[in-house]
């Protein structure tokens, strides 16, 4: 009687995995950098090509990279929320990382949808990109003050986003 | 719904259509091959099921230009792999590598053989014990 | 009006499925005859509304309705009309109710061809597929109605996924559909024998033909899949591996163990309780399918949509269907007797092995499948699984596997022996060696497992003609099932030999090119001539022009497209193909670069095309076997 009942088990098992499958996001690609330091970079700003930003300037403070380009529809959607969270928090630096872009461009989308951003970083060969794991834009890094990435998220920032998982990590390193 | 997987991928190719990188393809056939054969290593985190020889993702384009430009400095394939995996996780590797969480994984195929080839022997050997009225009389001949 | 009346046949359908499912267990169970009578005309109420549902929505896209939600998403005013009529399935809710169609027609197929069968036998049968279409139904009604309204309509519609834009697309699903849903009859019949008690080798003569012909369509299905996926995607890939590839894989490699281990319960009486754990299986496959494509669970470039909600409900349906009937086998598989004897080196223990084969075959795609959803669900990170994994094992099972095919048919049933086998085998090993000698001195030195291939290849081809020469004194006896064996083992050998010279000699240059450009190429010289705009009925393209000729003599000019798609703006490459049975000549156009040159990929690939004719000659085999004589007489005579 009982080897019959294999196959029933064998499903019992499967069926426990696809339950817990549905709440997970197979596309999502978790990323090696969080807990070690964010990747070096000495890179030009976009608005000035003769001021180079480097990452040890921004030591001692807990900062966002967020990851955008003119040419990315969905940044364009999340960017009220950078909007906001300049004005929310005013202890975090933003620093945006402007992502295969061409300089005219993206300074007339920051004139036209405004810029939040204390500086942002022109990788118009996505080199820095590469270096971040860099695979779809938009997306957020958070990094403490000692230079190391604690948190990232990829896609398009929304309220709950904000609120549920980027406000909490802030808070957390003391922001 | 639409295929939305699918969509995301070929718009975001569509969008780098506009963007910078344009990679020059060498005409160094062998320099070419080393490459096509690290990037088949590789997976396309963008359309991931595709290797980054074969995606056409402007990612996959990049990181085929960064292989070529780590193998022209004299990298090796085992420093280029780490490369990656140092940006995007084990995730990169196409081709699962062999640690203990993917044990079960290659060895799964072999220990279902086994496992249905004790069976199969169980099977026929207790079939073998049994007399011949266990089983049904020959109806006709073979056919 | 019409989306109206079609979403109203959908509930009425549901109604009607709900109720012949209901009256035909209990009928059956109380041997109620009057009761049973119902279950034709129910049957043929069923189809009707369906169809006429199916017809409101195909309708609704040839006449541009874009209140309807569905094919404002889905269909575009420039669309043509080919591909109006197979956007109804180019969705997740329209492809549903193709599922539902392929199944009330598999069921009115069941009860017209059910003559010969027991009236308490196909109550039963057409109750269980009464209830599965019921599920179905349920399942669009609540969360995935085709006939939504979208008021106030759009002016114009999203257009069709420009990829779905191809004829192959217009009949891969429903041929895909047409063999998942046909191992849902082998499955009722399957049901329908553990709920009767009885099983016996008439069970097995009845389920054979449905299976057969349920794996034809498959093949075909699957071989479709491939071939557009090949001219479409633009970088001559054919088999990916992909989690909707593999979903539809799992089910035909289930129901090629099936029908081999039906042969055995026909003519033996033996394996009952395995063909029935078998009968169960596949079809069960071809749900699991459906519920990993649909619910977000496995990540793919083919997958609908990811809605968890959807993913839920298939779920629970799948834990009933699947773990209801294994629940019954469990209970009832135990008294369905052992068959007749066999020797341990006879056709019956050939196919058990080809069996076990098989469906460790089908088990190892199920792990890679699955692994990274394990893995992620048990907290363990994730990793991806892909081709490098799936080609290495598959190797590895399949070898033996082809060894076995050029064997098996060779062996006598009940009882032989090991030296008399080895005698018939002179033919496989000669063509064997032949086929990798040939491939030695026409391609070169090539890897271990390429020669593998080609012996294999060369190997089962020399077993079926061993097994045909047997028969030459006879040949007036032999059957159609006997020479589609044949057939379709012939085009197993054929897809083995394409798939072993693609891989062992195709080439391919990736490149850039300026006008007049030419590269070289497997013997042959690609000149760029040059790339012009066209325009196509809802698209704008590049177009290149290449000449290709062969040591100075022209052989053909390729248009390779890029096109963009005017309402959703993607751009497609159009790979151009010169297709003979010696080799594809494949061109595909990349980027525009700045400089005014293409990226190109050009690519040799010999004896590709024998991938899908294999396929196609084994799907014919198929169906010649399912339509042998015997199943026929059977039916008039009761």
């Amino acid at each position: 009687m009982t080897r019959w009942l294999i196959p029933l088990l064998l499903f019992g098992a499967l069926l426990f995995f696809l339950v817990r499958g549905l709440n997970l996001n197979p596309r999502e690609v978790p990323s090696p950098l969080i807990d070690r330091p964010a990747p070096a970079f000495a890179m030009p700003t976009l608005a000035d090509p003769g001021h180079v930003l480097r990452r040890e300037e921004l030591l001692g403070r807990v900062w966002l990279l967020n990851v955008w380009a003119s040419w990315c529809g969905p940044c364009r959607v999340e960017h009220p929320q950078w909007l906001k969270l300049a004005q929310r928090q005013p202890g975090v630096t933003l620093i945006g990382l402007n992502y295969k872009d061409e300089r005219a461009a993206a300074n007339a989308w920051l004139q036209d949808v405004g810029n939040p951003y204390t500086d942002s970083l022109f990788d118009p060969q996505g080199q820095l990109g590469l270096d971040y794991g860099v695979y779809g834009v938009p997306e957020t890094f958070v990094i403490d003050r000692d230079g190391v990435v604690r948190f990232k998220h990829v896609g398009p920032l929304t309220s709950a986003v904000v609120r549920e998982q980027i406000e909490p990590v802030l808070k957390r390193l003391g922001a | 719904m639409t295929k939305r997987t699918l969509l995301l991928c070929v718009w975001l190719v569509a969008l780098a259509a506009s963007a910078q990188t344009v990679p020059a393809p060498s005409n160094d056939a062998a320099l070419d091959a080393h490459v096509q054969a690290l990037a088949a290593q590789l997976r396309c985190v963008v359309c991931q099921n595709e290797s980054v020889a074969d995606s056409q993702a402007p990612l996959a384009a990049d990181l085929r230009e960064q292989i070529r430009r780590q193998l022209r400095e004299g990298r090796s394939d085992e420093q280029i792999r780490s490369y990656m995996t140092d940006r995007y996780g084990d995730f990169v590797l196409y081709e699962p590598p062999l640690s203990g969480r993917t044990l079960l994984l290659w060895w799964g195929p072999a220990l279902m053989l086994a496992v249905g080839g004790l069976a199969l022997w169980g099977v026929l050997r207790r079939r073998g014990r049994l007399t011949d009225d266990a089983f049904e009389p020959d109806e006709n001949a073979i056919g | 009006m019409i989306p109206t009346l079609g979403h109203g046949a959908l509930v009425l359908a549901l109604v009607v499925a709900l109720a012949q499912g209901a009256l035909g267990l209990a009928s059956a169970a109380r041997a109620n005859e009057r009761w049973m009578a119902w279950m034709k005309p129910l049957t043929a109420a069923q189809a009707l509304l369906v169809t006429a549902a199916f017809a409101a929505l195909s309708i609704s896209f040839v006449q541009h309705d874009f209140s309807v939600y569905y094919v404002a998403a889905h269909s575009n005013s420039q669309l043509p009309l080919a591909y109006r009529f197979a956007a109804v399935w180019g969705g997740h809710e329209g492809s549903l109710l193709l599922w539902v169609l392929m199944l009330v027609g598999w069921m009115q197929s069941v009860a017209w061809r059910s003559r010969g069968l027991p009236l308490v036998f196909v109550a039963r049968v057409l109750a269980v597929m009464s209830l599965l279409s019921a599920g179905f139904l349920l399942f669009m009604l609540a969360t995935s109605n085709p006939f939504e309204r979208l008021l106030p309509p759009v002016r114009e519609g999203s257009d069709l996924n420009p990829l779905l834009q191809d004829p192959g697309m217009v009949l891969h699903p429903p041929m895909l559909y047409m063999g998942y849903v046909g191992f849902s009859v082998a499955f009722a019949f399957a049901l329908a024998a553990l709920m009767g008690g009885k099983l016996d080798a008439a069970w097995a003569r009845w389920t054979r033909p449905w299976t057969v012909a349920a794996w034809v369509f498959l093949t075909l299905g699957i071989a479709l899949g491939s071939a557009w996926a090949y001219n479409e995607l633009g970088w001559g890939g054919w088999w990916f591996w992909d989690p909707v590839e593999n979903a539809s894989f799992m089910p035909w490699l289930a129901g090629t163990a099936l029908v081999h281990s039906l042969a055995v319960s026909e003519k033996r009486g033996a394996f009952k309780a395995w063909t029935l754990l078998l009968a169960l299986l596949a079809f069960s496959l071809s749900l699991l399918g459906t519920f990993l494509v649909r619910s977000g669970v496995l990540s793919s470039v083919h997958a609908f949509a990811n809605d968890p909600k959807r993913g839920l409900f298939i779920l629970v349906f799948l834990a009933l269907v699947i773990g209801g009937s294994l629940a019954l086998y469990a209970a009832r598989a135990g008294a369905v007797g052992l068959g007749q004897r066999f020797g341990n080196v006879s056709r019956e223990s050939a196919l058990l092995l080809n069996n076990l084969l098989l469906v460790v075959a089908t088990g190892s795609v199920l792990l890679g499948t699955l692994y990274p959803l394990f893995l992620d669900a048990l907290g363990l990170g994730k990793v991806s699984v892909g081709p490098p994994y799936f080609d290495s094992v598959f190797r590895w099972l399949m070898a033996p596997l082809l060894l076995l095919l050029g064997a098996g048919p060779l062996l006598r049933w009940k009882d032989d022996g090991l030296g008399t086998l080895v005698r018939r085998l002179r033919w496989s090993v000669a063509s064997a060696l032949l086929v990798s000698l040939l491939a030695w001195a026409l391609g070169g030195a090539a890897s271990a497992w390429s020669y593998v291939g080609y012996a294999l290849a060369g190997w089962v081809l020399g077993g079926v003609v061993e097994d045909l020469t047997g028969w030459r004194a006879n040949w007036r006896q032999l059957t159609r099932a006997q020479w589609g064996m044949w057939l379709a083992h012939a085009g197993v050998a054929a897809f083995v030999l394409g798939v072993t010279t693609v891989q062992t000699h195709e080439s391919s240059r990736d490149l850039r090119m300026q006008a007049g450009d030419t590269v070289a190429l497997a013997g042959y010289d690609f000149r760029f001539v040059d790339a012009a705009a066209v325009a196509g009925p809802n698209y704008a393209a590049a177009r290149g022009r290449v000449e290709v000729s062969r040591a100075g003599q022209p052989v053909t000019t390729l248009w390779p497209e890029k096109r963009v798609y005017r309402v959703q703006r993607n751009p497609m490459t159009e790979a151009a193909i010169d297709s003979n049975p010696a080799r594809d000549l494949y061109v595909s156009l990349g980027e525009l670069l700045p400089d005014g040159s293409w990226t190109v990929r050009v690519q040799h690939k010999p004896l590709v095309i024998w991938i899908w004719l294999g396929c196609l000659i084994m799907a014919l085999g198929g169906a010649l076997a399912a339509s042998d004589r015997r199943y026929q007489r059977r039916e008039a005579r009761a």
